[in-house]
């Protein structure tokens, strides 16, 4: 079986997103209309950097079967500084993370599809050295 | 368009009814809400059924026609629809069996919810199903999660804390003591809420509600069929859905329920009144969180002073905006789908003046059902 988001997985490893050249716009996940705009929209795909600070987070321990074994984890909202915001992990000690903490994106890896299948990966975060 | 009263209502117990099937639940709402209308069962034109995801709790799709069954209705051949929002799914069947009726195409319509979820293992990955998959879920984000980030957030910047998340559970439990049907029927203290486990850093195991068995049922009649079959109807003055980005990251502020605030604004204007006039409230209490943020996006309170209307006590029983007399979804339960349907019912009865001990003195009600972290939402007020 495929993972379902195997189309996005540029965008998913790389921080893509796409900028609407009309009104100014950036989303990620990327899209194909800006919802602002709509028919009058211009879309371009923009790096979005990969640093940025935690808006918000949690440390989760009520956990999906398949997070099981990452207990307990940080799940972050990371204002990115090209202004978009992400949901992603935040790896580091549950005890450091604050909101406002600079943070920068790596390439890490996320699970896998059982003991023969696909490991999937994708961007995590990590908290840069002030 | 035509005006649109509820005539009767029905729910069952709510909670792990292990030794009750999906079926029997919903024929004990169903029985319920036609004998408290009065009806044979034949007048009956059309039913909607909120149900947020039979295939995965109980592999059973096809929800809607078998509901009509098990209501005693395969005999009369009705129409059926089923409507899924997350769990503002009930919210969004007893809109569509509204417009039904104002739209003068039915006269007596069905609104029902159910869900059967302790027949499966893991209820709560099913429950994530209504956020992001790829974008949210795929990086280990829940529900519960998202909503402790719009919690820790709210701290951060307004100085709220979990002790005034926690009195909003203690509150809808001591309210839960007076509803014969609701899941937990006993007081709780704020440590007790405090020293439960966390579920989501800062979301505890105490404020987030259940996911329950349980089902509920509304007949909606129109204004001129209403009064032949009761003296007491409640009237729909309005009910309004409204959507907003889906998952949190788009959203431009995290504590900025779109869906809700734009969706009470409408309620309130087609149903020509104000927020003042409201003298009680069923909120969408999924988490603590979530029905303090509705406070602030319905705007019974101002944005980042929820927590102040908790530690005035404005939303107890006796207070000037009360919030969840039945205990909401903490307490009553969270049968998923049945809840908007359910938190209807909780509205009707009180303006019915039927809610015995929790009865609030109120001649209009407000209803607020929320899908995910704020999707969808569906804001209706109800006028005795």
């Amino acid at each position: 079986m495929l993972p379902r988001f195997w189309r996005k997985i540029k965008y998913r490893y790389n921080l893509i997103g796409t900028k609407c050249e009309n009104c100014g716009r950036t989303f990620y996940p990327p899209r194909n209309l800006c919802p602002e705009c709509r028919r009058k929209s211009s879309i371009v795909e923009v790096e979005l950097g990969d640093t940025g600070v935690v808006l918000s987070y949690s440390v989760v321990h009520d956990a999906p079967e398949s997070m099981k074994l990452e207990r307990p984890y940080i799940v972050g909202l990371i204002r990115l500084d090209s202004g978009v915001v992400v949901t992603s992990q935040i790896v580091c000690d549950p005890e450091d993370v604050r909101i406002g903490m600079r943070v920068r994106a790596a390439f890490r890896r996320y699970g896998e599809d059982g003991e023969d299948g696909i490991i999937y990966y994708g961007t995590k975060f990590v908290p840069v050295e002030e | 368009m035509r005006r649109v009263a509820i005539i009767g209502v029905g729910m069952s117990r709510f909670g792990e009814l292990w030794e009750r099937s999906f079926r029997d639940i919903v024929i004990s709402a169903g029985t319920e809400a036609i004998e408290d209308a009065n009806l044979e069962g034949r007048e009956i034109e059309a039913m909607y059924v909120g149900n947020m995801s039979g295939g995965r709790f109980l592999a059973q799709e096809h929800i809607a026609a078998l509901i009509a069954d098990y209501s005693g209705l395969a005999s009369i051949n009705i129409p059926s629809i089923r409507v899924e929002a997350g769990d503002a799914s009930g919210g969004v069947a007893l809109k569509e069996a509204y417009i039904a009726v104002a739209s003068g195409i039915h006269d007596i319509v069905i609104a029902a919810g159910a869900e059967k979820v302790t027949d499966v293992g893991s209820a709560m990955e099913i429950m994530n199903s209504s956020i992001d998959q790829e974008w949210e879920a795929f990086h280990g984000a829940t529900l519960a999660s998202l909503y402790a980030m719009m919690a820790r957030f709210h701290m951060h910047e307004y100085g709220s804390t979990e002790e005034d998340l926690a009195k909003i559970s203690v509150k809808n439990h001591r309210n839960a003591v007076h509803n014969p049907k609701a899941q937990f029927r006993r007081e709780i203290s704020v440590e007790a809420v405090l020293s439960s486990p966390y579920v989501a850093e800062p979301l505890k195991v105490l404020d987030s509600a259940p996911i329950s068995d349980g089902a509920s049922v509304i007949i909606l009649a129109s204004e001129d069929v209403a009064r032949k079959y009761t003296d007491t109807p409640v009237f729909i003055d309005s009910i309004v859905q409204s959507s907003d980005y889906f998952a949190l990251q788009n959203r431009e502020d995290v504590l900025e329920m779109r869906s809700v605030r734009v969706a009470t604004r409408k309620a309130l204007k087609l149903a020509r009144c104000e927020l003042r006039d409201i003298g009680v409230f069923e909120m969408h209490d999924s988490f603590t969180i979530t029905e303090m943020l509705l406070y602030e996006n319905v705007g019974i309170a101002e944005k980042g002073k929820g927590h102040e209307l908790v530690r005035e006590g404005e939303v107890e029983l006796g207070g000037r905006t009360p919030v969840n007399p039945s205990g909401g979804l903490k307490a009553c339960g969270h049968a998923v789908g049945a809840t908007g349907i359910r938190q209807a019912a909780e509205i009707a009865l009180q303006l019915r003046g039927d809610a015995g001990k929790r009865q609030v003195d109120a001649e209009r009600g407000m209803v607020v059902n929320v899908g995910g972290t704020g999707a969808t939402a569906v804001v209706s007020v109800f006028r005795r």
